[in-house]
């Protein structure tokens, strides 16, 4: 059986180190949240401009002023700090945040994301996003491995990019693999979930990949 | 010189044109300037350029400035929540900037600081970087991008005193005190009105420099776009 939405969160949070500071994206990343260890200290970053994102309020406690990147309302820890835009993406861009989890629409084999725009549809704006891929130290894609039977991880992205050679790993329902971003284009499969088969992989993935499966 | 001004369109009396260049506090319909905005409407001022990270949801926030199509271009990063902004961008009727987010508030930013333009890795080899300068810097390329300076900024801040000083609360701050620091003139709407000196100077976001004018907006409407709860665990549950 393939993974589904909430086995990839939690493969994803493997990727979880005590003392992270980690940006998590809309959609399966969100679930990410659910799945950290106990006992491992991970601050959540909120691009809107909060550090150490709390889980939902009770009903009857939302605060109009306490939101998460997705507009949702969300509550505050004992480790929580505000601030502005500018200090939020110079955390980001700095380089300070070391791990981003996040949706994509098309992965290439050298690292090429591209998550934003489908041309000739209504475009709604990049967010954070290009700033997430080019300026987190590691950067993490959770996707559906296939989109209505057309190949997500590509020899190219046909898409316009969001970020160049950015992607470390990508996690989808059937597996995950490693991706190099510096030097020859290299995509390894490091592991298939259970029940899955190499060639149903392969079938539906355009990228050439290495397999290297512990 | 006296900051506070009794309501918001005397805050805003003489500073708006047609064709000017607007910033606007605010994430989503988070801390944003609202009462500042309808009054810009109520002005009828036209042609505008808006700079903003969203364009609030049909019929609130700067969602109200598009329905009497006031607005001209925006410049932001996400417009998502906005049905009335896709039909009037896909029309022609509106111009739209996309800015990557962290590129926009840099670009506010420096604006603000008198910093002309700067270097960054974000958009590099993507659309965005079309038709700008790309350097090398220590190995890594770096696209350069403009600082933004507006002709009025409208913030919306928790508190402030009568010098200008502003704290804003939780994540209602965002966009709002870098914007403040980048326009000719900022106008301030803020929930609670206080006498200089009752705030902490050590607990000050937005130095009075650069508020010109402030006007008290008690009690304002504050809207909530995705109502997100978790379930109360009720103590007869427990047992």
């Amino acid at each position: 059986m393939a993974w589904t939405r909430d086995q990839m969160a939690e493969r994803a949070a493997k990727e979880l180190r005590d003392g992270f500071y980690v940006n998590l994206g809309i959609g399966i990343p969100t679930l990410v949240a659910n799945y950290i260890p106990t006992g491992m200290s991970v601050q959540l970053q909120s691009e809107n401009g909060m550090l150490g994102m709390g889980p939902f309020p009770y009903e009857g406690e939302e605060d109009a002023d306490l939101i998460n990147a997705g507009k949702q309302t969300i509550t505050e820890l004992p480790t929580t700090s505000y601030f502005s835009g500018a200090d939020s993406f110079g955390m980001i861009r700095g380089g300070h945040i070391d791990l981003s989890i996040l949706g994509a629409m098309q992965v290439a084999r050298n690292g090429d994301l591209a998550n934003w725009m489908v041309p000739g549809k209504m475009v709604k704006g990049m967010g954070g996003a290009m700033d997430l891929v080019a300026g987190v130290k590691r950067v993490v894609v959770v996707m559906e491995h296939e989109a209505k039977g057309e190949a997500k991880l590509l020899e190219q992205c046909t898409l316009p990019l969001t970020g160049q050679r950015v992607t470390d790993l990508v996690i989808t329902d059937l597996g995950v693999f490693t991706i190099e971003r510096r030097g020859e284009p290299k995509m390894t499969l490091i592991e298939i979930a259970p029940g899955v088969s190499l060639d149903e992989i392969k079938s539906k993935t355009q990228a050439s990949f290495d397999v290297a499966v512990a | 010189m006296k900051k506070v001004h009794s309501n918001v369109s005397a805050a805003l009396d003489g500073l708006l044109f047609d064709g000017m260049t607007i910033m606007a506090g605010g994430f989503g319909l988070c801390g944003i300037p609202e009462a500042l905005i309808y009054a810009i409407r109520d002005s009828g001022v036209k042609d505008l350029t808006v700079i903003s990270n969203n364009a609030g949801v049909d019929g609130i926030g700067l969602g109200v400035l598009l329905e009497t199509r006031q607005i001209r271009k925006m410049v932001s990063s996400y417009v998502g929540e906005n049905k009335l902004f896709a039909q009037q961008y896909l029309s022609g009727e509106l111009e739209l900037e996309f800015n990557p987010q962290g590129t926009l508030a840099e670009r506010i930013r420096a604006g603000g600081a008198g910093i002309p333009a700067f270097y960054t890795k974000t958009g590099v080899g993507t659309i965005i970087a079309d038709g700008k300068d790309v350097r090398e810097f220590d190995g890594e390329s770096y696209v350069m991008e403009r600082g933004l300076f507006a002709d009025l900024s409208i913030v919306h801040a928790f508190k402030g005193d009568t010098e200008g000083n502003l704290v804003y609360r939780k994540t209602a701050r965002n966009f709002n005190p870098i914007m403040a620091t980048a326009a000719k003139v900022t106008v301030a709407e803020v929930e609670h009105l206080v006498d200089a000196g009752k705030i902490d100077p050590d607990q000050v976001h937005t130095p009075g420099i650069f508020v010109k004018r402030i006007v008290h907006v008690p009690n304002p409407a504050k809207h909530i776009e995705q109502r997100t709860t978790r379930p109360r665990i009720i103590a007869s549950e427990v047992n």
